[in-house]
């Protein structure tokens, strides 16, 4: 596989410590007593999105609303665009509270987010994507798969831009990168720049 | 663009421990579905294709000590075995690559005599890696009822980008109370065995089994079958129900035939993945008609299985690959009239047909959509 020649990371976000972060750039920070559930609250106001599908949704959903509407916002891209993510716990938090469930009365509405490629439906429907998807779970933030995979689907022809990154939640503790992955930007597309772009906030 | 072919494969499954035991099975019209009674259901049990601990247990001993293996271990394990046994594979450099939606979820909150962790599918793909000794970092894909197929993709798309030549693609789920409660909540679950396509259908039967096969680019003399289009796509409609337009079935469709040059008039044989609900099969029948594809001989394997949700599309690609192999094109079990709005041509009775090319399909919550095309050619 060749270098990458003529993709670039058009623009990136970070959710994380009550954060939320543009290219680097803060876009929202709340304290840090905030909690995960009000967090996920005050992002939604905050941020002015006006989608009332957001407060049925699980809250690895809601992360990946919050974080794709904050990448996407003003961009182009196509209908074609992939979505490659990934994390480690799969769809650990719902599955908590499915299994928790099964004591009493199980609700549909629970299960159905007990996979973790929920999310890249979620987006897709909110973006009118319909294109690639893959859900990848990992170790630890593995930026070469997700170079790799992106690197694939873009030199294959299929999509025409993709969108990659990590998207972790377990006990309340959550970690998110998203890039817009395209041939207009001035990072190139590298898995050292991914890496870069995962460490920054996170030391 | 490099042929990627598929090579030797495994299916273990309650219809038997080998591809080979498998085929015989649909061949004689045997079903892996029964009732097993379970107080905590309605109706005091359900439907489902469940492999038999003991007779798992027996098999595995062969290879491992069962007591340290979680039944998913076992199928999974068995399968991958079975693989790597007819190949001199250098496992330095063969890529591992693994499905499962839900792995040992069962043990989320009761881990019995294993380590807590051992529910992730992390821990799935690290015992696999260890038993046998892969060196690469297994790849875990989890992306619901494609994911098996999508495994098979995906090796694809690496051996041609390059970034290595063989992968082992595993595939395995179970039937949980976790999952089998979850379907029963959304009043999916089917009163009898479940009836794909057919009018009187009434939802899915749960089914669990593992499949392994390898995906290589290396041609084998005689008959080979090359996976020569794939593609994936997303409805953009509803993350459970799917597309009334049958949306992204039929893109992905006309994807993978632009990817395999060829036109749907060339397709001889579709297995679609007719998990027998209403909408579903419904979805399906109308995204086959967009793809010109109503004449097409075309079956599910669901009757003989069960939903095996991560494993179904990687045990129906098996199947399909054998039935171009073997020129054979195998009956969509319990079907009786047809129901859906659309013209479909249900394969009823098994048939010897010259076969070289056939269409793979499965469709998933989060409104995914998976197609493979699969090409038969002789290599002498």
């Amino acid at each position: 596989m060749g270098k990458s020649r003529n993709h670039f990371i058009t623009n990136s976000i970070r959710i994380k410590n009550e954060k939320i972060f543009l290219n680097k750039e803060t876009v929202l920070s709340f304290d840090s007593e905030i909690g995960f559930p009000q967090f996920l609250k005050d992002s939604y106001k905050k941020l002015g999105l006006k989608y009332p599908k957001y407060h049925k949704m699980d809250s690895l959903c809601k992360l990946g609303i919050l974080g794709s509407s904050v990448l996407l916002k003003d961009q182009n891209f196509d209908a074609d665009t992939a979505l490659v993510f990934s994390n480690t716990s799969a769809s650990h938090d719902i599955d908590l509270k499915h299994k928790q469930s099964m004591e009493s009365i199980v609700s549909p509405t629970v299960f159905v987010y007990t996979l973790p490629n929920i999310v890249l439906g979620e987006i897709s429907i909110k973006y009118k994507l319909q294109s690639e998807n893959v859900f990848f779970i990992e170790d630890k933030f593995n930026a070469e798969l997700l170079w790799d995979y992106s690197e694939a689907l873009l030199n294959s022809g299929k999509v025409s831009s993709v969108v990659c990154g990590w998207i972790e939640l377990k006990n309340e503790q959550y970690d998110v990168l998203l890039c817009l992955v395209s041939n207009n930007g001035e990072i190139p597309f590298t898995k050292d720049n991914l890496e870069e772009l995962y460490k920054f906030e996170n030391e | 663009m490099m042929d990627i072919l598929l090579q030797e494969d495994s299916i273990i499954s309650p219809l038997g421990f080998s591809t080979s035991e498998n085929i015989k099975a649909i061949k004689a019209g045997i079903s892996g579905l029964q009732f097993h009674e379970n107080s905590r259901f309605e109706k005091g049990g359900y439907y489902a294709g469940i492999i038999d601990k003991t007779w798992l247990a027996d098999n595995f001993s062969k290879i491992g000590d069962p007591t340290k293996f979680t039944k998913l271990e076992q199928m999974m394990l068995l399968a991958t075995h079975s693989v790597l046994n007819n190949n001199q594979l250098d496992l330095s450099e063969t890529a591992l690559i693994i499905s499962s939606t839900k792995g040992n979820i069962d043990l989320l909150d009761n881990p019995q005599n294993f380590s807590k962790d051992r529910a992730s599918l992390n821990s799935l793909a690290k015992i696999i890696q260890a038993f046998f000794g892969f060196k690469l970092q297994p790849i875990i894909v989890s992306n619901a009822c494609i994911s098996g197929g999508l495994a098979v993709a995906i090796a694809k798309r690496f051996i041609q980008a390059g970034k290595f030549n063989n992968a082992l693609v595993v595939a395995g789920d179970r039937v949980s109370d976790f999952v089998v409660s979850g379907f029963q909540s959304f009043q999916a679950l089917s009163a009898k065995p479940c009836r794909p396509f057919s009018i009187n259908r009434d939802g899915i039967s749960l089914g669990e089994g593992a499949a392994a096969i390898l995906v290589s680019n290396m041609k084998r003399e005689g008959d080979n079958i090359s996976l020569i289009g794939d593609a994936s796509a997303n409805d953009a409609n509803h993350i459970s129900g799917p597309s009334r337009t049958g949306e992204g079935l039929y893109k992905s469709i006309q994807q993978a035939l632009k990817e395999a040059k060829l036109s749907s008039s060339e397709i001889e044989y579709v297995s679609a993945h007719g998990t027998a609900t209403l909408f579903n099969d419904e979805m399906e029948a109308v995204a086959f008609n967009r793809a010109g594809l109503a004449h097409v001989p075309l079956n599910s394997f669901k009757a003989y299985y069960g939903h095996t949700l991560g494993a179904s599309a990687l045990i129906e690609t098996i199947l399909t690959k054998h039935s171009l192999l073997n020129n054979e094109l195998y009956p969509s079990l319990n079907f009786e009239e047809l129901g859906v709005s659309k013209a479909l041509n249900i394969i009823q009775k098994i048939k010897n047909k010259e076969l070289q090319t056939a269409l793979k399909t499965a469709s998933g919550f989060g409104g995914c959509n998976l197609a493979m095309i699969l090409k038969k050619s002789f290599n002498g």
